[in-house]
């Protein structure tokens, strides 16, 4: 017999892959709460993100429409889930898909009564990579020269500003170290045609990268912050390993920016960290990174945190987290039954 | 002349080091530094001169210590305790 109070939760970022997006993190760590029952309804975008197959961790899944479909039709798919599912609470893993979620946050709440925890559209833009730099300026944080860049014809007198090597950033996802105007151009249309315009260029700082996933109140208070090192990097620059630091000024940086910005929600800081003990905020993503597991396994559980905050709860701030923790991820292959994959892909739930 | 200068220098340097009070040594030899996460792993001499570090030994105490314990040399111990003070700087184990 539990006392656990039963709640659903639909996730997003089922896709489980080498790129992995945070869904399946976020609902290990929601399985493991220690005060809900969770129900998961998987809400995805591709009939094959591995989320869908998973069964032990999510219950019921259904497609979504990609979020160029606009809201509208975010509206008629939710409504039909939520006439399924009763769903309590929605977390969106998806940068891409935030803006979406963002803007039906109280249409949602009124139509439905779901609720979220999500950053306001202001929090969103400002940490957006074009707009770090002065974000940095704003909340006193270091940040890396960078400045958007829109055609090609722009490159020859980016020495002006930048030198060589220098960071060649996605609007969304990627990034690509130029030494030279050829690799800015090649990298330039190779992520332009991924994530559109513009593409950012930033000034490149030697160090090791350092990150810390965090989650803010909207009041200014951080609730939790692990940092965390990567220990091994795939060739796609995900962590396949990382380890938790004891690293207090990372953590106090972390819980700066969370307190300048009222930071609502999960977020993930990236840092590089120079050899003179300095660290510069190299970008911020507006939701849990893939590795949030990472924080459950050091005693924070940011996920139930942001359940509970979201259902009107005031929650205490973690006060400590297990230091030398580390994760190590592998690839696994399910075997799936080809009437599976039929039922995502026509009836667009399983 | 300048390369006594720069021997005293180095005897000079590594006199007064000492292993960061956060670093985490094991049984095994196993190190690490929960503030980079790297971690590294020792045989059992440098495990003892880590340990004899921790203590606050100073060079001296440590060069009696192992000129006393094993067969070597003191020139040997002399290049031997530079490398490895050395790298125990360099992977921020140890700071003076």
């Amino acid at each position: 017999m539990t006392n656990k109070k039963p709640i659903t939760i639909a996730v997003s970022g089922l896709n489980n892959i080498d790129s992995p997006g945070p869904g399946i993190p976020v609902i290990r760590a929601l399985k493991e709460s220690t005060i809900y029952d969770v129900r998961i309804i998987g809400l995805s975008y591709e009939a094959l993100e591995p989320g869908l197959y998973m069964h032990k961790l999510v219950d019921k899944s259904y497609q979504v429409p990609f979020p160029s479909a606009g809201t509208e039709a975010l509206m008629e798919r939710l409504r039909y889930i939520h006439n399924q599912e009763n769903i309590a609470v929605i977390i969106p893993n998806f940068d891409a898909e935030l803006s979406n979620f963002m803007n039906l946050e109280n249409e949602i709440l009124q139509e439905f009564g779901i609720k979220m925890f999500l950053p306001t559209q202001e929090q969103f833009d400002e940490r957006h990579k074009a707009n770090l730099f002065e974000f940095g300026k704003k909340h006193d944080v270091k940040v890396p020269f960078s400045k958007m860049m829109f055609n090609t014809s722009e490159i020859h007198s980016l020495q002006q500003e930048f030198t060589y090597p220098m960071v060649v950033k996605g609007r969304f996802y990627d990034a690509y170290i130029a030494y030279n105007q050829e690799q800015v151009a090649t990298y330039f249309n190779k992520l332009v045609a991924k994530w559109g315009l513009p593409i950012i260029i930033q000034e490149y700082v030697f160090g090791s990268e350092v990150n810390v996933t965090a989650i803010g109140d909207g009041n200014g208070n951080a609730i939790g912050a692990v940092p965390m090192r990567k220990l091994f990097i795939t060739d796609k620059g995900k962590a396949w390993a990382g380890i938790s630091l004891d690293d207090q000024k990372l953590v106090d940086i972390a819980k700066r920016v969370i307190s300048s910005s009222k930071w609502r929600g999960g977020m993930e800081l990236e840092f590089i960290k120079t050899a003179e003990d300095e660290y510069y905020l190299l970008e911020i993503n507006p939701r849990f990174p893939a590795w949030v597991y990472l924080a459950k396994g050091c005693g924070q559980n940011h996920p139930e945190a942001l359940i509970r905050m979201a259902l009107g709860e005031t929650v205490e701030p973690f006060e400590k987290y297990d230091v030398g923790k580390m994760f190590v991820r592998y690839s696994f292959d399910m075997i799936v039954d080809l009437k599976e994959f039929e039922q995502i892909s026509t009836l667009g739930e399983l | 002349m300048i390369h006594k200068i720069r021997e005293w220098a180095l005897i000079g340097m590594f006199n007064r080091m000492r292993i960061k009070k956060n670093i985490a040594i094991s049984e095994s030899g196993f190190i690490f530094n929960p503030t980079t996460g790297d971690s590294f792993s020792t045989n059992p001499i440098g495990f003892e001169i880590i340990n004899l570090l921790k203590e606050e030994k100073s060079k001296d105490e440590i060069r009696a210590f192992i000129l006393d314990r094993y067969f070597i040399d003191e020139s040997t111990f002399e290049k031997d305790f530079y490398d490895f003070s050395t790298l125990l700087q360099s992977s921020q184990i140890a700071e003076e």
